[in-house]
């Protein structure tokens, strides 16, 4: 099962580290990580996602609880809550592929902040599912680089994660 | 008035009462030395190698109920202090590790004696520290004493780098610590509480299983109070020998690999199991299938909630500290008539009772040759059960586990989680500062002594009278026992070919040493060894090769499918 944990954790050098050195310590999966300062600047909010057994990831939030920097865990993915992810991706637009890839871009609701003439870059946000399903619509020839954020997650209406 | 951060450190160290400081000096942490040098406090001990320091004040802390401190340099020092430091990680130890580091401008350009720490140690620590400003050394260290001795205990490292211990700054102790995100449980859950005692109330063949935990949270007492309230049977395991005294009746010995055959019988068939500071090790229950392949309920009080349902899944979860759940368990037994149906108590000691009869731990003597069992057995006699023990680790460890009989806490000092060879002696180092004019024993063997046998020295320096049983067997023994069983008695490497005279070593030390060949001295030996109060005596016993540690459960099988002799083979 796939599943959003996020965590609140002490903004220090080596935090980062602790994390993703617990995961492959342990032998953990993680599909992506992302990281910042929150709005306190002594404070990181991290959403990592993993996949795993119920008792896998009931192990992974008891270690990550366990990490002395760790302030709170939660998965996001036990309610309701909303995923995003941040894609650039550089396509090569030129002839008649032009006027398509953007057609493409304005369905998926992605901008081009970029234009040569031959490339487009296309900034998109959404889940990670639409992300692929844009990748998958566009000729993998045209494609000349992708890169992706991760997902960042919270949770919908009252589930909060705050100090 | 400023003052500079290495007396900072020493001063710390002082406000924590460190009475021993287990170390070695090196180029970055001479300010801190030149500290240590002009003050009393803080006794410094000086050992031959950083990884006996750090085991020497890991087995301070096992045999006190105080955080053991150790002091090392950068580099090569940190590099030899992580075996010590991962041994206390895996038995929960409260230690701190001070060690130096490069000056600030010098790290990450790959100075002289330049390693990363915090990088290396992050995974074999509770937490580490890089202090980087002289203001932070003392909060630094006041935390790191906090989170070694709290929650569940653990090794912390504090890094100072050489700049930071020459900075200057006022000093100020902080009376003590806030951090938001480390609050450890205490108090288990009322409920779960009543559940389990419910629970236990109700039970036909109940069980209690103590590990580790009761021994570090000094809960023997308490433990002893509660099993002995409900009259149930009790296994102690490798690392909580001495939780409940192994020579009264209501205990069945050690469970597991090389446990009797009445606690392992007993842990399989029991229909509520009370785990009380265990983990359900691999080397306790064997095969994890093969154990939850009967129905039980169990009930496990842990202060670490990772531990619970990690290998095995539990009905009554209790997260909190060991002593303060007991507590409450007694409480809430004291305030009900109920007892378990005697009935069904008294059948189920029956079934023990013929378990028992099997005596696992009986072994051939022999007049010949020196069976190791035996000397254990002599060791246990002659002192009265009421020595400090540490042992090395392989075959020697389990025949002192099986044999010595500890009927109090914090007496049987090894490398349980770990499986450290050359403990044994600076463990009994850090005993034996810690308890003066207490009789310690060293029980080893040919090949885990001569991994820090370097030590001698530091024993002579400190006058330390310790008393070294050596199981001399000429193998790697327990390496030899698993190439007779699985590999074929291809005994590949495990002959211990070219060694020294241990006596004559020990005596170059400025030792005592005795050879021992024939099983009729034995005893002898071993009183005349206690009777020199101020030596250290090193026992060269010369026992049988050919010794296999029984019962013994196999890798990868069940807990009731034991070897209990040659002739299961």
């Amino acid at each position: 099962m796939r599943h959003v944990i996020s965590l609140l954790l002490e903004n220090e050098s080596g935090a980062l580290s602790r994390v993703s050195g617990l995961f492959s310590a342990r032998g953990y999966n993680i599909e992506s990580l992302t990281v910042a300062a929150t709005e306190d600047p002594s404070l990181s909010r991290m959403t990592i996602v993993s996949i795993g057994s119920d008792d896998i990831i009931e192990q992974i939030t008891k270690q990550l609880n366990k990490l002395v920097e760790v302030v709170k865990v939660v998965d996001l993915s036990e309610a309701g809550h909303i995923e995003r992810e941040l894609m650039l991706v550089k396509l090569r637009a030129t002839g008649k592929d032009r006027e398509e890839l953007k057609r493409l871009a304005d369905i998926f609701r992605g901008r081009i902040v970029d234009v040569t003439d031959s490339t487009y870059v296309v900034e998109m946000t959404g889940d990670p599912a639409k992300l692929d399903a844009f990748v998958e619509a566009v000729d993998s020839a045209l494609i000349l680089e992708t890169v992706r954020t991760g997902v960042a997650g919270i949770g919908r209406g009252d589930r909060i994660l705050k100090v | 008035m400023a003052i500079s951060g290495a007396e900072i450190v020493v001063k710390c160290l002082q406000e924590e009462k460190v009475d021993y400081l287990f170390g070695y000096p090196g180029g970055a942490v001479l300010y801190i030395y030149d500290e240590l040098f002009k003050q009393d406090k803080v006794r410094h001990v000086l050992v031959r190698h950083e990884q006996a320091a750090v085991h020497a004040a890991d087995a301070y802390s096992r045999s006190t109920e105080r955080v053991g401190c150790a002091l090392v340099t950068s580099g090569p020092g940190l590099t030899n202090a992580v075996t010590g430091i991962a041994t206390a990680y895996m038995d929960s130890i409260p230690m701190v590790i001070i060690s130096g580091q490069v000056p600030t401008a010098a790290i990450g350009l790959d100075a002289f004696q330049e390693v990363d720490t915090v990088g290396i140690t992050r995974p074999c620590v509770k937490h580490n520290f890089l202090v980087k400003d002289v203001k932070d050394i003392a909060p630094t260290i006041k935390k790191a004493f906090y989170l070694a001795r709290t929650g569940r205990p653990g090794p912390v490292l504090v890094d100072i780098p050489k700049d930071v211990t020459a900075a200057r700054c006022e000093f100020e102790y902080p009376a003590t610590v806030e951090m938001r995100s480390y609050n450890p449980v205490v108090k288990g859950h009322q409920g779960q509480i009543k559940k389990a005692v419910q629970l236990l109330l109700e039970a036909k063949r109940p069980m209690v299983y103590a590990g580790g935990g009761v021994i570090l949270s000094d809960a023997a007492d308490k433990l002893q109070k509660f099993v002995q309230m409900l009259g149930v049977p009790v296994t102690n395991t490798l690392m909580g020998l001495g939780g409940y005294p192994a020579t009264d009746k209501l205990s069945l010995g050690m469970p597991g690999m090389h446990g009797t055959y009445e606690s392992n019988m007993a842990m399989q068939y029991s229909d509520v199991l009370v785990a009380i500071g265990a983990r359900f090790d691999d080397r306790v229950i064997g095969n994890p299938t093969h154990f939850g392949s009967v129905p039980r309920k169990i009930i496990h009080i842990d202060i670490d909630p990772s531990s619970i349902s990690k290998r095995v899944k539990v009905d009554v979860p209790i997260v909190g500290n060991v002593p303060d759940v007991l507590d409450e368990m007694i409480r809430q037994l004291e305030a009900t008539t109920e007892r378990p149906d005697a009935d069904a108590l008294e059948a189920w000691w029956k079934q023990i009772e013929e378990w028992r009869r099997r005596d696992c731990m009986k072994f051939k003597n022999s007049d010949e040759i020196i069976k190791p069992q035996f000397v254990v057995q002599k060791l246990w006699e002659v002192t009265k059960g009421d020595a400090f023990v540490t042992s090395d680790v392989g075959q020697h460890q389990m025949w002192a586990a099986q044999y010595y009989k500890f009927d109090k806490p914090r007496r049987w000092i090894n490398s349980g989680g770990l499986g450290t060879m050359g403990v044994g002696l600076p463990y009994a180092m850090g005993v034996q500062l810690a308890h003066p004019g207490s009789p310690v024993a060293v029980v080893t063997g040919e090949a885990s002594i001569q991994m820090n046998i370097q030590e001698l020295s530091t024993c002579q320096q400190y006058r330390l009278p310790i008393k070294i049983c050596n199981l001399n067997n000429r193998y790697l023994g327990m390496v030899r026992q698993w190439q007779e069983f699985f590999h074929g008695n291809r005994y590949s490497q495990s002959y211990m070919d070219s060694l020294p005279d241990f006596a004559k070593l020990a005596e170059a030390y400025g030792h005592v040493g005795l050879r021992v060949d024939k099983p009729g001295d034995v005893e002898d030996a071993i009183r005349e060894a206690f009777k020199r109060k101020n030596d250290l005596v090193f026992l060269d016993f010369q026992v049988d090769p050919t010794e296999n540690v029984y019962p013994m459960v196999q890798g990868g099988k069940g807990l009731t499918e034991m070897i209990l002799s040659s002739e299961d083979l």
